[in-house]
């Protein structure tokens, strides 16, 4: 008896928990499917025909411009605390001397999302990978918070969460105690859009960063790469970054 | 002639042992408070940052971790070399072995930015990292170090100890190949990236576990009445002098090479000439008071052999030892990554700068912890299981053992 009534119970309980589930859900749900004639559906995985990367004219730079770094803050719910030591940076304006000639040029610096990811190598258990078109995520299920991949980061591109989130944006999860960087704003990427920063980039006028497939030669990433000469941040560690920097 | 070895349970009713189960304990609960601290207020109470993201919880851990392995070489001298003298040490070998890997392995999950997904680490592996291939190391040292201390103890079993012990030998040379390499196969780091740090790992193990088995021993002895032969001391002295020797030649060969590659001039200046407490820990910590003095300690006629000169060697042995990790850990992090070579750099997340590290006490408290499990374990062991010999005597332990010249003779051919 007791049993029998636990189970209608049960049934009737999940059942409307399922339905309220599928009120609340569907509607998000449609209003990503509907109207991003480029985006990627949700249950596509994503193109190993594609290389997303970015190019960045150090000469259109600014040394005082830090609207990138602003614009990402904003995008992805990178708040503060007053601690530079431990508050999270996904992307740096770094200053580079030249001191042979003392020529000063400005650059942002961010996960260079590598084909050869050393962080991805290290992580013990496959929670920092890189999805089939080139972008570098961590996956904060399974992040256990080791910290290994921020020693193996070429480019100290890497923050850890070191204390409790407010206000997290829902399509840039974060979770204290993991790991995080620069996504290339993949939730923008995958409907069709382009980075935080890019965007930015072009709103102030300069320009100096350019997104796109690096595998699609009419693409304008591609014919920049073609027609200029560019680099990569340590090129010599042949892990390959997918970010390139001109007049470097 | 060396009779055959008897173990014995300590009795465990002084004053004495139960202060200091209630001191260990203390510790303990010490080390696990800083932990959830840490824990529940998130990593930005510790001095650890995005600059200085291992600090010295994982000083502690990766000397413990290292200290373990080599505790078990005693054993191994005994079942993989036939050196008879040390089989009574066999089991006291294994059982610090274990407890060492154990507090060190504690204190590196406790101060994961998810401890409680440790299951997550147990069952979700990426092959490629040398973190996961450590875990299975370190899981398949337990269960291996288990067997043969259960071989060494049954009866029925010990014909195959000496088997389980090759296994056990060979098995600790890898882990601890794999806990350098940890910082071996950093490719970006200037102060890593090079093949010595498993060979350097390696002696450094045999240093740090048998200073500590050294301490250990001598302490169990001592608070329990045991005899402790003089002939056995001495050749164990010697031996750690050269462990610390083997220590000192890797260390040099590390920095010989570096120093011969201009492109590692900026981090061995950091290292060598003005890193700051970086460059005092390497010197006075690593090299004079962990290798100099203590190499002088055991092999001055003075002092060689003397129960005095051997524990206060172990004990250099030990603090130097964990001003190498340091050194090793946090001044390779502190010095900066290398993003563009000849330049000046400058940013607001500590490009180009020496990042700063002050430890807080709830690492410094973490890592004390894990040492307090460790020796609580062996001290809680040795009073359930038969783990020490009733003596240690020459005359009990070597088979070659001669009665001592009475004091004052001459020795023969002197």
């Amino acid at each position: 008896m007791n049993g029998s009534g636990f189970d209608f119970n049960r049934r009737r309980f999940l059942g409307a928990a399922a339905a309220a589930a599928g009120v609340t859900l569907a509607p998000g749900v449609t209003l990503y499917g509907v109207g991003q004639a480029q985006a990627r559906g949700l249950d596509e995985p994503a193109s190993g025909e594609v290389r997303w990367g970015m190019l960045i004219d150090i000469n259109q730079c600014t040394t005082d411009c830090t609207e990138c770094v602003s614009a990402c803050a904003t995008e992805n719910g990178l708040t503060g605390h007053g601690r530079p030591a431990t508050d999270a940076q996904w992307i740096r304006k770094v200053s580079v001397r030249d001191p042979k000639n003392g020529v000063e040029k400005s650059l942002p610096v961010m996960c260079q999302h590598c084909a050869e990811p050393p962080c991805v190598d290290v992580c013990p258990t496959g929670a920092s990978f890189r999805r089939a078109d080139g972008i570098v995520l961590v996956d904060k299920h399974i992040c256990i918070g080791c910290r290994y991949c921020m020693m193996a980061c070429p480019y100290k591109a890497r923050s850890f969460v070191h204390e409790d989130l407010t206000d997290q944006k829902p399509h840039a999860p974060r979770g204290k105690g993991t790991v995080e960087s620069c996504t290339f704003c993949v939730h923008r990427v995958d409907a069709g859009g382009k980075p935080a920063c890019v965007e930015a980039c072009g709103a102030t006028g300069h320009g100096a960063m350019t997104f796109g497939d690096l595998n699609d030669p009419d693409s304008e990433i591609s014919r920049r790469v073609a027609q200029y000469a560019t680099g990569q941040i340590r090129a010599d560690l042949g892990v390959d970054p997918g970010v390139r920097y001109q007049n470097l | 002639m060396a009779s055959k070895i008897a173990f014995r349970t300590i009795e465990g009713r002084s004053f004495g042992y139960l202060l200091l189960l209630a001191v260990l304990g203390a510790l303990l609960v010490l080390g696990l408070g800083s932990a959830w601290f840490m824990e529940h207020n998130g990593h930005h109470v510790t001095g650890m940052n995005n600059q200085i993201v291992w600090g010295m919880p994982h000083v502690f851990a990766v000397f413990l971790v290292v200290a373990a392995s080599g505790a078990l070489n005693v054993a191994s001298i005994a079942s993989v070399f036939g050196k008879t003298a040390y089989k009574p040490l066999s089991r006291l070998s294994g059982l610090l072995a274990l407890t060492l890997l154990t507090g060190g392995l504690g204190v590196l999950v406790l101060d994961l930015g998810h401890p409680d997904r440790l299951i997550v680490a147990m069952t979700t592996y990426n092959f490629k990292s040398i973190f996961a291939w450590n875990i299975y190391l370190y899981n398949g040292f337990m269960v291996i170090v288990g067997v043969y201390l259960w071989f060494q103890m049954e009866r029925r079993m010990q014909r195959y100890a000496s088997a389980i012990g090759w296994v056990a030998f060979i098995w600790r040379l890898i882990l601890t190949t794999g806990t350098g390499s940890i910082f071996g196969f950093l490719v970006a780091r200037e102060a890593y990236d090079a093949a010595v740090m498993a060979p350097l790992f390696i002696a450094m193990s045999f240093s740090f576990g048998l200073a500590i088995f050294l301490l250990v021993m001598m302490a169990s002895c001592a608070w329990t009445g045991r005899p402790l032969g003089d002939k056995l001391l001495a050749r164990m002295g010697k031996l750690l002098a050269v462990f610390i020797a083997a220590v000192l030649y890797f260390t040099a060969a590390q920095h010989l090479t570096n120093l011969y590659a201009a492109e590692h001039a900026g981090i061995e200046r950091f290292i060598l000439v003005d890193g700051g407490i970086i460059t005092a820990l390497f010197w006075w910590g690593q090299v004079i008071l962990g290798g100099l003095v203590p190499l002088a300690l055991l092999f001055l006629p003075m002092t060689a052999g003397t129960r005095g000169g051997t524990i206060l060697a172990s004990l250099l042995v030990t603090l130097g030892g964990l001003a190498q990790v340091y050194v090793i850990i946090i001044g390779g992090q502190a010095f900066p990554l290398v993003l563009f070579p000849g330049m000046e750099v400058a940013s607001g997340f500590g490009d180009g700068a020496v990042a700063q590290y002050s430890a807080s006490w709830y690492e410094i408290g973490l890592g004390i912890g894990g040492v307090a499990f460790a020796l609580l374990a062996v001290a809680l062991a040795v009073r359930v299981l038969p783990f020490l010999p009733a003596t240690l005597a020459d005359s009990a332990v070597d088979p070659h053992h001669t009665k001592p010249e009475p004091k004052g003779a001459v020795p023969a051919g002197a």
